[in-house]
């Protein structure tokens, strides 16, 4: 118990977040908002991290370890991914999802 | 010791015209090939009659026996210390002989090829392939072993082929050349077989090993048997197979006919004088070997002796001209074969031998002048039918008294060629088997009236009306005309008895006139016969064809041969056997085949659906997969 | 209930609803914003864990890299009053009914299992620790993937240059 608070609210807490971003993911046509969707995912982890290292091991610090290294790759990720989407955009003067199918062939 | 390696220049001056003609020949006019290949072909005629000169009468004789000479060897594949492939050049009597036989009509044939076939297309292809079949046969004839002999063997049916088919853009000529291929292919196919059991049981291909009376062969013969007969018999008849399908013998002689459509020198030099005696000079070259099988060599006299009626019977009824002589060869080659079956060894008891090689000899020279005087006359009328032609002797002289000679040789009309290597013939058949020399005797008379029947058809009878006056060949083509005239009206009096034996010892020949005469008789009464039949238009022939009505059907179609091949290879082969194998690999093999590509096909069409470059389509499958994994691991799989 | 009770619920009830927002919203530049409630809440509830140097790289990084960039690329690839189209049922249903059935399913186990409860310490996490165990090589030490992370960040930074850049063509 975190003074009240139980693990497993955090746990539910970031299942929600979790799958509200999947279903962003699964559903939303702009990139950039699928972009906001992993976000969302990320996010969702990092909170699972931290409870966990906080609420279950107190005197460590692994789970804010990667939650920092995780919200470094996500900027790294964000990143990337955000040129894709500009680069993309140059090219079909779009960026819907559906209309990227060429790679298939 | 006298040295021959210069011999083999005699085989390998052709092969290079050849190469230098097939290569580049169209780089100059075509005469010029005409001139290179003649002048080559020159050379090498010096050179084989040089040799017969320094074998014969020089060196080749020692106390009365004619030595067998390595002129000159290399090994070219080693199978075994015992069993190898050499190539060299073979001298004795016979190959010395073919030599001389070869590279004459030969040379004929290249001089009158420059007249024949002046301004055709194609000049310089044919005299590529006139000299690459001139090298084939030269290589056949001074094969030291019976592989190397195999080689040149299926090399001379190339060339034959490929000159048969001279003509390609004529739909016969294809037909022929491909006929006349595959029936000697079939043939070889026997021979090729018989050489290799005849080596395996002996461990050489060696003539010279095989040959000699103390060799593998005839000294410890191997002791195998199959089917009740010896496996040297087998050997030896399936290598007589070889030698009837080049030398069309009975059953295998459907292609010589066909091969008339070929260009006529090549008839006279590959149909008539060369290439359809090798058949003859195989058995004599393995003739010690055969002595000691007496079934394979009965069965070489009753083919040839049976080949020689059958083809003069149907030579009677022809009108295509070349055809004509085409049967005419056929019989006279079955003649050497049968004189080949009667002979015995040695002596005076081989004269069968040697009259078979005397009548190679005489038939090459007559036989070539009578295919070249019918080139003549068809360059004169531009027709092979002999009911387009008549009363021509005033128009082409020099033709008329060439065919007249060769005519009279080959009727056995004393003092011309045939007459002589005939009459040995008959004798040594007289003194072995009385039916076969029956036979003998009944074909020089039917020679004797078919060749006249040509004769008097086109030289006197009717005078027809030409599109324009027939004229008389050019020089280059009635040189080698009057040359062998010349051949056929003296090789007989070579002394054959004194040069070419079975034994290789010389005799003394006495001529038998008890038999002589009667055959100049038979050959007067053929002659006889053709002169009232067709000297003048008469009615005769149409009432012997109507009397004889059936038999005369079926010798003007050949006896239906061809037909019955047709039969067994289309009705029985292909529809009995090739199509159901056809059938059984089209719908079987290649079924099970087309099948997996087209499950494979069907199937990717199918899943190609899956792929649809939608990347949340990939993402709900995803997801719901791991979901579904979940909830089986967690509640199902307990 | 006590203070952090009702701080962590209304940070959580923040956090779900501009989630769905977030997913949901027609206005692009909208759905960025309620992104940025969300950030901003989930720094709320580190703060509230005594995560502080945690919760202020969330609130630079997160809110202050990573949204602006989002909105930077959404001022270049979009128009700002453009309402997106709304997905096809065919596409909503199948994946809200994934998202349900997978958090039902989350929900139930987690419900289920019995988590020990362990009295975390209150006490702040020292930045000099959190310091020294990023460079430190021994038992706790993140040098490696400390090092790893700069180089994947250099390398996402050339690698975005370089995507990015006008092709001279």
């Amino acid at each position: 118990m975190f003074e009240g608070v139980p693990l497993s609210w955090f746990l539910i807490l970031s299942t929600v977040m979790f799958f509200v971003g999947v279903y962003g993911f699964l559903v939303r046509k702009n990139l950039i908002t699928m972009l906001m969707s992993i976000e969302l995912i990320l996010n969702s982890v990092c909170i699972n991290f931290v409870a966990f290292n906080k609420i279950l091991f107190p005197e460590h610090m692994e789970g804010m370890f990667f939650t920092i290294f995780i919200i470094a790759v996500a900027a790294a990720e964000a990143s990337v991914a955000i040129a894709i989407i500009i680069n993309i955009y140059r090219r079909i003067v779009n960026i819907d999802v559906e209309k990227m199918d060429e790679m298939k062939y | 010791m006298f040295d021959f390696s210069y011999t083999i220049w005699i085989v390998l001056i052709p092969f290079f015209l050849f190469i230098l003609i097939g290569f580049l020949g169209n780089k100059f006019k075509p005469a010029v090939s005409g001139i290179v290949g003649s002048a080559g072909l020159f050379i090498s005629w010096i050179l084989s009659i040089y040799t017969a000169y320094k074998y014969f009468f020089v060196v080749g004789r020692v106390d009365d026996v004619y030595q067998q000479i390595i002129g000159y060897n290399t090994l070219w594949l080693r199978f075994t210390d015992t069993l190898h492939i050499d190539m060299g050049v073979f001298i004795d009597p016979i190959s010395v002989m073919m030599l001389i036989v070869v590279t004459t009509v030969s040379l004929m044939a290249h001089i009158y090829s420059t007249g024949y076939l002046k301004g055709e297309k194609g000049f310089e292809r044919y005299y590529a392939f006139l000299s690459l079949f001139t090298f084939a046969m030269l290589g056949l004839v001074v094969a030291t072993n019976i592989f190397q002999m195999y080689i040149f063997w299926e090399l001379v049916g190339v060339s034959s082929y490929l000159l048969i088919g001279f003509y390609y853009t004529r739909d016969t000529a294809v037909a022929a050349s491909k006929k006349a291929f595959i029936v000697t292919r079939f043939a070889d196919l026997g021979f090729l077989i018989g050489i290799l059991l005849l080596s395996y049981y002996c461990g050489t291909f060696d003539f010279l090993t095989l040959t000699s009376p103390t060799g593998p062969a005839i000294g410890t013969p191997p002791a195998a048997t199959f089917i009740g007969m010896s496996v040297l018999t087998w050997a030896m008849i399936l290598i007589f197979m070889g030698g009837a399908g080049k030398s069309a013998m009975f059953p295998l002689h459907i292609w010589l006919p066909d091969a008339m459509e070929g260009p006529t020198p090549v008839s006279a030099l590959i149909h008539a004088a060369t290439m359809v005696v090798a058949g003859v000079y195989l058995v004599a070259r393995l003739f010690p070997i055969y002595i000691t099988v007496p079934i394979a060599l009965q069965l070489v006299a009753w083919v040839g002796a049976f080949s020689s009626l059958f083809a003069a019977i149907i030579a009677c009824t022809q009108y295509d001209i070349k055809r004509v002589l085409a049967y005419s060869t056929m019989s006279q080659i079955g003649y050497m074969m049968c004189a080949l079956g009667v002979s015995g060894m040695g002596g005076h008891e081989g004269l069968g031998y040697m009259a078979s090689m005397f009548h190679l000899f005489t038939h090459a020279f007559f036989k070539a002048l009578l295919f070249l005087c019918a080139g003549a006359i068809i360059h004169a009328v531009h027709s092979n039918y002999l009911h387009e032609m008549g009363g021509l002797r005033k128009y082409l002289p020099i033709t008329h008294i060439t065919f007249l000679i060769a005519c009279l040789a080959i009727a056995g009309i004393p003092p011309f060629s045939g007459f002589f290597s005939k009459d040995e013939i008959l004798v040594a058949a007289y003194h072995h088997d009385t039916a076969l020399f029956l036979i003998e005797y009944v074909v020089a008379g039917l020679t004797a009236f078919y060749m006249f029947r040509l004769y008097f058809g086109i030289f006197w009878g009717k005078k027809q009306d030409y599109h324009h006056a027939p004229h008389e060949a050019p020089k280059s083509m009635t040189i080698p005309l009057i040359f062998l005239a010349f051949g056929a009206m003296f090789a007989g009096f070579i002394p054959f008895s004194h040069l070419v034996t079975s034994d290789r010892h010389i005799f003394e020949l006495h001529t038998e006139w008890i038999i002589a005469i009667p055959s100049i008789v038979i050959a007067l009464v053929g002659i006889g016969v053709a002169w009232v039949m067709y000297l003048k238009p008469t009615g005769i022939p149409g009432k012997i064809a109507h009397a004889l009505h059936g038999f005369y059907r079926a010798a003007y179609h050949k006896f239906y041969v061809d037909e019955l091949y047709l039969f067994i290879t289309q009705k029985i082969i292909f529809d009995h056997i090739s199509k159901p194998i056809a059938w059984f690999d089209r719908h079987i093999v290649d079924g099970s085949m087309n099948g997996i590509s087209y499950v494979t096909n069907q199937a990717s069409d199918r899943i190609k659906g899956f792929q649809s470059g939608q990347l949340q389509q990939y993402a709900l499958v995803f997801v719901s997969g791991a979901v579904i994994l979940a909830l089986v691991f967690i509640y199902l799989w307990t | 209930m006590t203070s952090n009770q009702f701080m962590f619920l209304l940070f959580s009830a923040v956090i779900v609803i501009f989630s769905i927002l977030t997913v949901t919203s027609r206005r692009i530049l909208r759905a960025a914003t309620f992104l940025l409630f969300v950030l901003v809440s989930t720094a709320g509830l580190y703060f509230l864990l005594k995560y502080n140097f945690l919760a202020a790289i969330q609130l630079t990084l997160y809110a202050g890299g990573i949204v602006v960039l989002i909105i930077f690329s959404i001022l270049l690839t979009s128009h700002i009053a453009e309402k997106l189209p709304t997905a096809s049922l065919m596409k909503k249903w199948p994946a809200a009914m994934v998202a349900l059935v997978g958090a039902a399913l989350c929900i139930v186990v987690i419900l289920q299992y019995n988590f020990p409860g362990s009295v975390g310490s209150t006490e702040l996490v020292n930045v000099t620790d959190i310091g020294e165990n990023l460079i430190s090589y021994g038992r706790h030490g993140y040098a490696l993937p400390f090092e790893v992370i700069s180089v994947l960040l250099l390398a996402a930074m050339i690698g975005a240059i370089v995507l990015a850049k006008k092709r001279k063509d």
